[in-house]
């Protein structure tokens, strides 16, 4: 009798531990959503994982948080109410601070900055002008400042699509859909450099919208003031550098 | 979290517009699909194997892979093909409306050829030998009996494909198209209000089945009146003789 009341003290004992161990866990992961879709700063490798410039800046912010962080993938267009809905703490995905946001979430100080391109096929002879632009079909992602840029800037002028992923804009502008594609600059570029983007190349200025990318936190979250000294500390101490250095040979901060 | 009205009667225009879209392609694939799924359905419904086999492997293929995949199939699939790309139909699988129209109307195809495949056998068999009793030939059979029975016997099940078909075109968002759906998700990537956004557009799709479920209970009593009993009143007036006294009180 008395080894199995023993037993049973011992279970609840040990159970009573784990689940205090899984609380307490669960209290200080930090759960940052990323998009997965968005080359090279988020996407998915062949074995599943999330990689790219914003997984390990996370990482490396995590790392300098001394904080135990969960990156999870999260569709683009359902990743801002996905953290008001508390599916996650953090938004680590190249999002653009914007007005529009700030009226719903807050964000750290910048990571990057950002500059707006057209892409066209090499030889094509479309002016990226108002009046050059006049009648043409021009694609963007939807939900971003490329196709929030379109719609506002000549929305009146070119048919404009929006599309759920860069990726699906791509294969439309390959496939002769689209006559020019509006996009954030630096993942064009690393496109660009691929075997798909062959034969397409950057069609006039870039467009500086000052733009800057931040990480998005719930509306009086601490955590806002936390990576914003993060930051300044991986930008201090080399890190971002080294970081910066395997997907551009120029600094994007 | 706050609840914005406004922004319902601000963009409510706007999704109207994504409704006249939706209403749109529903419409034009459930015609083509009505129009592919009779001669499938009535190859189905053949004894023949020949026959039999290429409706089948059809449906099979249809009915079997989820709506999105046929979409990017033909959309972005197609699209990869040089061949496609030069050949003389690349003016309209170039547009997103028109590859919509194509995956819904050969998706929507196999579903009904399989609901009237099953209304033209479940056809009275004495109502087949009648018609062969009166010296009908084949064609002629098909053409005033069976498709016209096999028409009101499916219809139920039709109408429950249709409003299938209209929550299915959702996905024509997918693929660049501005339809109910496709224009909430472009307004809320604005606003930020996808609970007030969904809210209308599922409204909107609300009073469409509503619609649609109407329609269909119109075509029901019309196409189907022999199968409803109405109460007749027993004339006055008959003859004193033939009157049923118990009736009359």
């Amino acid at each position: 009798m008395m080894t199995i009341r023993k037993l049973f003290a011992t279970v609840a004992l040990v159970a009573g531990s784990l689940m205090a161990a899984q609380a307490a866990t669960a209290e200080d992961k930090i759960r940052i959503a990323t998009e997965g879709a968005y080359s090279p700063f988020n996407m998915v490798d062949s074995n599943g994982e999330l990689i790219g410039f914003d997984v390990e800046i996370a990482q490396a912010l995590c790392a300098q948080m001394q904080a135990d962080c969960d990156i999870v993938a999260q569709d683009w267009d359902g990743i801002i109410p996905g953290l008001r809905a508390r599916k996650y703490d953090a938004i680590i995905a190249s999002m653009s601070i914007t007005e529009e946001r700030l009226r719903v979430v807050d964000f750290s100080d910048k990571y990057y900055s950002n500059v707006l391109a057209f892409v066209t096929p090499e030889g094509s002879s479309i002016e990226v002008t108002k009046v050059g632009l006049q009648g043409k079909t021009v694609g963007a992602q939807r939900a971003t400042i490329a196709g929030q840029y379109l719609e506002d800037n000549l929305g009146d002028v070119v048919d404009v699509k929006l599309y759920d992923t860069q990726d699906n804009a791509y294969l439309d502008l390959a496939s002769g859909r689209l006559d020019a594609l509006l996009s954030d600059k630096f993942p064009a570029y690393d496109w660009l450099r691929s075997d798909e983007g062959n034969g397409f190349h950057f069609q006039g200025d870039d467009i500086d919208i000052n733009d800057e990318i931040g990480i998005a936190v719930r509306k009086g979250d601490a955590l806002k003031d936390k990576f914003s000294a993060a930051i300044k500390a991986i930008v201090a101490d080399g890190t971002y550098a080294k970081i910066n250095e395997k997907y551009f040979p120029f600094s994007i901060y | 979290m706050t609840w914005e009205w406004s922004v319902i009667w601000q963009y409510l225009p706007r999704l109207m517009e994504g409704a006249w879209l939706t209403l749109e392609l529903v419409l034009i694939s459930g015609l083509i699909g009505i129009a592919l799924a009779i001669p499938l359905s009535l190859m189905r419904a053949s004894s023949q194997f020949w026959l039999k086999a290429l409706p089948f492997t059809y449906i099979y293929f249809f009915r079997g892979t989820p709506l999105l995949v046929q979409i990017f199939l033909v959309y972005y699939g197609a699209s990869q093909f040089e061949f496609v790309r030069e050949s003389i139909l690349w003016p309209i699988l170039k547009q997103p409306y028109w590859c919509a129209i194509i995956a819904f109307s050969l998706n929507t195809a196999a579903y009904s050829a399989e609901l009237f495949r099953s209304a033209i056998q479940a056809i009275p068999v004495g109502e087949i030998e009648a018609a062969e009793a009166m010296g009908m030939s084949k064609p002629v059979q098909v053409r005033r009996i069976i498709l016209p029975r096999a028409f009101g016997i499916a219809l139920p099940a039709y109408g429950n494909e249709v409003i299938l078909m209209l929550k299915g075109s959702a996905l024509a968002s997918t693929i660049t198209l501005l339809d109910l759906t496709g224009m909430a998700r472009t307004i809320i990537a604005r606003t930020y209000t996808p609970l007030e956004m969904f809210l209308a557009a599922g409204l909107v799709y609300l009073a469409i089945s509503a619609l649609i479920i109407g329609l269909f209970r119109f075509m029901e009593y019309r196409f189907n009146r022999y199968q409803y009993y109405h109460h007749t009143d027993t004339p006055k007036g008959l003859d004193a003789q033939l009157r049923d006294p118990h009736i009359d009180q």
